[in-house]
């Protein structure tokens, strides 16, 4: 039915504080050339460029314009770009590649965190009218979300900790990840509680960074000369929920149950799940119905680095890591946004011979 | 190799744009604008697979990512909703990716949206916030673009009214066009000529006006269109987006590349050989009167040097050769996030025959324009009364 | 050699919205001045406060609104131990989910306790009113335990409030880039640094991350004259918010002699009608114990009383 397309490059940073412009124009250079390293093509193999990222990360109306900058954008180049996490500007991308006007396309996000207080700006993504004037905190929302999971039994905190524990532990040897280190369900349970039910560790670390990757249909004019591996996608689907937060059950994920239904889960050995905090990871988990047997995050997840507006598309990229490593055959990635899981995203990815 | 299908226009709908539309919330002012795009469409929200929204900064409303809290005012919930920012290219680059969707043969049918509350804050100052380190000679978008107008009419030799023609040409045809903000029937050339000089060589009445607005389009696919009793919807014929640098060492800013290649490669897509022999009618991004001229140029209606001769010789009136901002334009209306979207809407009205007093007898093809950033990024679509035949 | 960092200022990004209403917020906020609190009817019949102005089921406008009580139960909640600038309170509090009395679904507001230990879910809390309410979610002050005081009585009926008033103040780390932060420190030292695209070999004043052409940073460093040619410009005679320089002034594309590209620039020491595109002008700096890593360490730029450069030497420019 669709049209054949594959993950062919992907590379990132993440750090804890980026001492550069919020155009993050430097950190997409070094990322880009690595691209073109990694894949053998340069800028003219690409027919469509989509980015994501977000004016109010930034401080400034148009903050993403500068980085067409590090495109090298002259010649001009069909280019798009979502005020949302980069892994929607990849499904824009696919969708671009599916009407046939484009073959191939890089995708790219980039977010400088650090540069305002970032669970206050998140105070912003609420209702104006009746809740952003109170400055609800990103990690207060997410606070109440998991309480609701606890005392209804939904998870436990032995549940919600080793989570952590193991998040933390799979990102000691990733190079990108921010917070890790071999780490047990009692160290983090031997944590204080900050905001109570969540520990910091809890809470994703407020992260910088920039990632790119490229995607291409099997019949690209230059799909031969490329070099690496390919991971092939299945199933791409995303939903929102309503943005009244008392309008939803705050303990399930009817969104990415439906994208995950839709864009199939079925056969997967891996998941990338994107849960900035430790009670989403357990939500999404049930939400897709993904069994014990099936691995997750093995990067450490958004817990150990979560760069606004393009974490989401870094878990594509590190499912797409492995599943060119060899170490998946099927492999599902999952992006999410706004409050406390509002609009979720499933990718399904395979390795063909 | 892809499952490429047509795609259509089926409804269009849009808000009377006011300066201050303060009867209304950010929520009521959408739903204006979706509940007449559905209403035109003959659908209901049941009849919607997705949603892509488009807006320009998020700082013009202080709210971020406004679509995730006005899920519900978009009959979102449940479905896939995207939200589109590239500048004052987004409500065209809005249309356009809600097209490709069908275009890709992934959903039958899709509400897109663009709009702006300009009165929720002050759009001057959210595009002026100063830069540590640098000049604050920075003062909004006429100060951006008016060292550009410049520039073109020394290039093009242009008489210093043409862009008095261009204004009072729009603000006369807003007068047909109920929706329209601007509604001065006594504007002339000699009256916008003696208006203000606000950001020499742009006057006052040559500018556009803030104002609060939305628009919005239900596109389907062509079996959806067969199976509807939609008997007049807009074809697209053709798409296409450019973009390139803010600034670069010799980069043209009066006649940029990215929008002669947009144009060229839309001709090229909609069969089109001669555009303005072609093309019955078009709806411009002109958000400074000069533009039209320029635009005929970029667009290649003219050759480089000689847009300001069709504005001059009235070709560009409604009845003229290649009649421009029938509806009133930017210049009439400017809910900046959905002034693109207001072009290319403008433009499948007329092929749909459904522009009322400002319709082009008989167009059959259309075009809609939009242009954003420092004239950098250009988002077009050719919409056409019959399929393509090409 | 110790790299030094990137060149760091405050940002401030502060507006006072003006939001307008629509119906349902508009008797949201109007029942809020008289310190009642009105709930939403569903289209599943339940009650919701805030009002949400479109059904999340039906997406059909919410018109019918019903009176609820201003204590409630605890049905959620978060500790917050740090709290930001713009919360209800200013030292740890909670913010919880409240179903008030007679609605169904819940308020988030914030609850006033002293710690996480006073606190718990099924709790009930009453509501503090602000001593004057102008019809804004701020009106309830936060809540607090329900103790026996008497219920709130609402005041009479009074004009409708259409509109609400959000003031967004927000505060950020700029950071230069590296390249630029090298243009703005030689500004410091009386100089402008331009580099060259290793590329296209064109020189960018300032200096670049990305040569927009080639998409590789500039590199080798360049001198370039702090004199050049007003390419073009525009004159500014529109008052704005937040504007720094009075009007009329002359904002001009200035090409620099030795660089490959305009910038923009203030042109003082003449009239603003005798600035002319191809004017050749030239640097007028601050005096030296008022510079900075700035550009505005160059006051303006003025005639040099050179004739014009020729259309042709900048043409390409434009």
């Amino acid at each position: 039915m669709t049209r054949d397309v594959a993950i062919v490059g992907f590379a990132q940073r993440q750090m804890k504080e980026f001492d550069g412009s919020p155009t993050c124009v430097e950190l997409l250079v070094p990322i880009f050339q690595e691209l073109w390293e990694e894949t053998g093509w340069t800028k003219s193999d690409i027919g469509f460029w989509c980015s994501g990222s977000s004016d109010y990360l930034a401080g400034r109306a148009f903050s993403f314009v500068s980085a067409v900058d590090a495109i090298g954008a002259l010649p001009p180049v069909m280019e798009s770009h979502v005020e949302m996490d980069a892994a929607w500007a990849l499904y824009e991308a696919w969708v671009k590649i599916q009407t046939g006007l484009v073959d191939s396309a890089l995708v790219y996000g980039f977010g400088k965190s650090s540069a305002g207080e970032l669970r206050r700006v998140l105070s912003l993504q609420m209702d104006p009218y009746t809740v952003t004037p109170l400055w609800t905190d990103a990690v207060s929302v997410a606070a109440i979300q998991a309480r609701s999971g606890l005392e209804s039994g939904t998870f436990d905190e032995a549940q919600m900790a080793e989570v952590v524990a193991r998040s933390m532990t799979d990102a000691a040897g990733n190079d990108s990840a921010i917070r890790k280190g071999a780490t047990t369900a009692d160290d983090v349970l031997a944590q204080p509680l900050y905001a109570d039910p969540l520990r910091r560790w809890d809470c994703a670390p407020v992260s910088d960074g920039a990632a790119a990757m490229i995607i291409t249909a099997a019949d690209a004019p230059g799909f031969d000369k490329l070099k690496g591996n390919k991971a092939w996608i299945t199933g791409f689907e995303h939903r929102v929920e309503p943005g009244a937060l008392n309008s939803r059950d705050l303990k399930v994920s009817e969104s990415t149950k439906s994208a995950g239904a839709a864009a199939g889960v079925e056969g997967i050995d891996l998941a990338e799940l994107h849960a900035p905090f430790s009670h989403q990871e357990l939500i999404l988990k049930d939400a897709l119905g993904i069994g014990d047997d099936v691995r997750i995050n093995p990067s450490g997840g958004a817990l150990t680095a979560n760069p606004m507006f393009t974490a989401g598309l870094n878990r594509i990229g590190e499912a797409a890591l492995e599943v060119w490593a060899g170490n998946s055959q099927r492999a599902l990635a999952h992006a999410t946004s706004g409050p406390a899981l509002q609009q979720n995203l499933v990718l399904t990815m395979e390795a063909r011979a | 190799m892809s499952n490429h299908t047509l795609a259509a226009v089926i409804g269009v709908g849009q808000t009377h744009h006011r300066a201050k539309r303060s009867d209304v919330s950010m929520a009521g002012l959408l739903r204006e604008a979706i509940d007449r795009a559905m209403t035109d469409a003959q659908v209901t929200f049941n009849d919607i697979d997705a949603i892509v929204i488009g807006k320009a900064p998020d700082l013009f409303e202080g709210v971020m990512m406004p679509e995730l809290y006005l899920a519900e005012a978009l009959g979102a919930p449940g479905k896939p909703l995207l939200r589109v920012h590239t500048a004052g290219s987004v409500g065209g680059s809005t249309a356009i990716v809600a097209a490709s969707l069908v275009e890709a043969g992934i959903h039958e049918r899709v509400l897109t949206v663009a709009f702006e509350k300009q009165s929720e804050s002050n759009a001057m100052w959210a595009l002026s916030v100063p830069v540590p380190f640098i000049m604050p000679v920075h003062a909004g978008a006429g100060g951006y673009f008016a060292p550009h107008v410049r520039s073109y009419i020394r290039r093009s030799g242009a008489p210093t009214h043409i862009g008095a023609i261009v204004a009072a040409k729009d603000r006369q045809n807003a007068l047909k066009n109920p929706y329209a903000h601007l509604q001065n029937p006594d504007t002339t050339v000699e009256s916008v000529l003696a208006s203000q000089m606000l950001w020499d060589p742009i006057r006052y009445d040559e500018t556009c006006p803030s104002s609060d607005g939305a628009i919005a389009l239900v596109i389907a696919s062509e079996d959806a269109v067969a199976k509807s009793d939609i008997k007049n919807p807009a074809w697209i014929h053709g798409t296409q987006m450019r973009s390139e640098p803010t600034t670069a060492a010799e980069r043209d800013q009066v006649n940029p590349l990215a929008g002669r290649d947009a144009s060229a490669a839309l001709w090229k897509q909609a069969g089109i050989k001669s555009p303005i022999d072609e093309i019955d009618c078009a709806e411009i991004y002109v958000p400074f009167s000069w533009f039209e001229p320029m635009w005929l140029e970029n667009l290649g209606f003219a050759e480089p040097g000689d847009g300001w001769k069709l504005t001059e010789a009235g070709e560009t009136r409604i009845e003229g050769k290649i009649p421009v901002n029938m509806s009133g334009g930017v210049l009439s209306s400017n809910p900046i996030g959905a002034s693109g979207m207001l072009r290319f809407g403008e433009a499948a009205l007329q092929v749909m025959g459904e522009a009322g007093e400002h319709q082009v007898e008989g167009a059959k093809k259309a075009l809609g324009h939009a242009y954003g950033g420092g004239s950098q990024f250009f988002a077009m679509w050719v919409v056409g009364a019959d399929k393509p035949s090409h | 050699m110790t790299e030094l960092g990137t060149l760091h200022a405050p940002l401030k990004v502060e507006f006072d919205y003006t939001r307008s209403l629509g119906p349902t917020l508009s008797g949201f906020m109007t029942g809020l001045k008289r310190r009642q609190i009105l709930g939403g009817v569903l289209s599943d019949g339940t009650v919701a406060v805030p009002p949400p102005e479109y059904d999340g089921t039906t997406f059909d406008p919410i018109t019918e609104l019903r009176p609820v009580a201003d204590v409630g139960v605890v049905q959620s909640w978060a500790w917050v131990p740090e709290p930001v600038p713009g919360q209800p309170l200013d030292k740890p509090f909670a913010f919880a989910q409240i179903v008030l009395d007679g609605a169904d679904k819940a308020l988030l507001h914030a609850v006033a306790v002293d710690s996480a230990a006073d606190i718990q879910t099924g709790m009930r809390v009453r509501a503090v009113w602000a001593d004057e309410p102008v019809g804004a979610i701020t009106d309830i002050r936060w809540f607090e335990p329900e103790g026996d005081r008497a219920a709130t009585v609402p005041g009479p009926e009074g004009e409708a409030v259409e509109g609400i008033i959000a003031p967004v103040k927000l505060a950020y780390d700029y950071a230069a880039s590296p390249e630029e932060s090298k243009f703005f420190r030689g500004l410091a030292d009386g100089k402008l640094i331009g580099q060259r695209c290793p590329v296209c070999e064109k020189v960018y004043v300032p200096p670049r991350g990305a040569c927009p052409v080639d998409g590789v940073p500039t590199t080798d460093e360049v001198e370039v004259a702090d004199h050049g040619t007003v390419t073009t410009f525009c004159i500014v005679n529109v008052p704005f918010t937040g504007q720094q320089i009075p009007i009329p002034y002359v904002s001009a594309y200035v090409l620099l002699d030795g660089a490959d590209i305009a910038f923009l620039h203030l042109i003082l020491g003449i009239e603003a009608a005798d600035v002319r595109m191809g004017l050749r002008v030239k640097a007028v700096w601050k005096p030296r114990d008022e510079w900075g890593t700035t550009i505005a360490n160059i006051s303006h730029f003025e005639p040099t009383g050179e004739p014009d450069a020729d259309y042709e030497t900048y043409k390409v420019h434009l």
